[in-house]
């Protein structure tokens, strides 16, 4: 077997998503919305910002994982592309995941790296922690890419699916959004948190791919 | 080449065809023929292994190339940036300008994808059947929105192919414009 059509699907991602333009800004653009948002909606009052802030920050991660994944295998549905990928000679679980992580590239790993800037927003001190901050919401969100994933492959034939996406990824973002927020609390829980959010995310790494090449062969069908 | 025995398949609650065999050698050429609905393309699927039958096996002694009704080219991608992904994601080493001048491909070359016209872009999937030699060509309708010019271009290419000893089944309305070894009603 040769990788060549495996990096071949993840740069033709990459250039899609490039290519999409605003597309891969949109996930961006939730997640400082809902940012900016909750404070006008929960009173400025620091103490309670600074206690809700990664919390509400985790969640409106999720939320915006799930923005564009509809695009990421319907596309290639329509335009014919998933038949030429079936047919490349390459594992489809390694086609989906090289696909899945172009997309987290382009679109997830710029809302990890804004999280601390919008961290500060929520009255958090400004630290190093901030940066571990990054680190995890990082390392769950590639786990929310990875399952919401499964979502999309399932729903690639759907029109307008992006409510079957959410309903079918958010039972499995759960593990993660739990251990991420743990994570996220630090000290009460000590240093088993963020190993437990690192195991789910390699998890969701190791069985999403298979999920997503089964229901991507049913799509083609 | 490429044989498949009884095949058979359910479309819903319909069978759309059963006891469906077919073959080809080296230098042949199937024709497919049937109404709009008959199951050319759902065949072709088959054959290719995109679609799974519910009856019948089908067995491909060499690799094959696959030409869809719809063309696999994305909006934002060039005639160009389109085969030379192909080519590397085949590590097929075609010269890509050599292959854009032959299917007339020249001047469209940068141009994206959503900007092409339907013949182009039929031109540009047509021209990955240049970028790397395999020895079995499945064709769904390959000359739709191709006019006579990048008709007798690909009549050309499968003059060719059959001749250094390929196979091309395809599905064709009206007059393919080449000698079918068979045709095959469905």
């Amino acid at each position: 077997m040769s990788p060549k059509p495996i990096l071949s699907a993840f740069r033709q991602a990459l250039s899609e998503a490039w290519a999409g333009g605003a597309g891969a800004l949109l996930p961006l653009g939730f997640f400082a919305g809902a940012a900016v948002l909750v404070p006008l909606g929960i009173g400025t009052e620091p103490g309670m910002l600074r206690a809700v802030g990664p919390g509400i920050l985790w969640v409106s991660l999720a939320l915006s994982s799930l923005v564009t994944l509809e695009r990421i295998f319907q596309s290639d549905v329509e335009d014919g592309t998933l038949d030429l990928w079936l047919q490349a000679g390459a594992p489809v679980s390694a086609i989906a995941a090289a696909k899945t992580f172009a997309h987290w590239l382009t679109a997830g790993l710029p809302l990890a790296l804004m999280s601390p800037v919008l961290a500060l927003m929520f009255q958090a001190e400004a630290s190093l922690s901030l940066l571990t901050g990054a680190l995890i919401y990082g390392l769950g969100g590639l786990a929310f890419f990875f399952w919401g994933g499964v979502g999309a492959a399932l729903s690639a034939t759907v029109r307008r699916g992006g409510l079957l996406i959410a309903l079918i990824a958010l039972p499995l973002y759960v593990p993660t959004a739990i251990f991420g927020s743990m994570a996220m609390r630090g000290a009460a829980f000590g240093d088993t948190a963020p190993l437990l959010l690192a195991a789910s995310t390699l998890f969701a790494l190791a069985a999403a791919p298979f999920a997503m090449a089964a229901a991507l062969r049913l799509a083609a069908d | 080449m490429l044989s498949a025995t009884n095949l058979g398949i359910l479309r819903g609650e319909r069978v759309l065809f059963e006891g469906v065999s077919l073959s080809v050698a080296p230098g042949e050429a199937v024709i497919l023929r049937g109404a709009n609905g008959a199951g050319k393309t759902t065949l072709l699927r088959i054959l290719a292994g995109l679609t799974r039958p519910e009856a019948g096996n089908v067995t491909r002694e060499a690799t094959h190339h696959w030409i869809g009704h719809r063309e696999g080219l994305k909006p934002h991608e060039t005639p160009r940036t389109h085969l030379k992904l192909w080519g590397q994601a085949w590590g097929a080493e075609a010269d890509i300008d050599a292959v854009l001048r032959e299917m007339g491909l020249s001047r469209p070359a940068d141009v994206a994808g959503r900007y092409l016209s339907a013949g182009q872009k039929r031109r540009t999937a047509l021209a990955r059947l240049m970028l790397d030699n395999r020895a079995i060509w499945l064709l769904d309708e390959p000359f739709t929105a191709l006019d006579t010019e990048g008709r007798d271009q690909l009549l050309a290419m499968v003059a060719r192919h059959r001749q250094s000893g390929g196979a091309v089944i395809a599905a064709v309305h009206g007059d393919a414009g080449f000698a079918a070894s068979r045709e095959m009603g469905l």
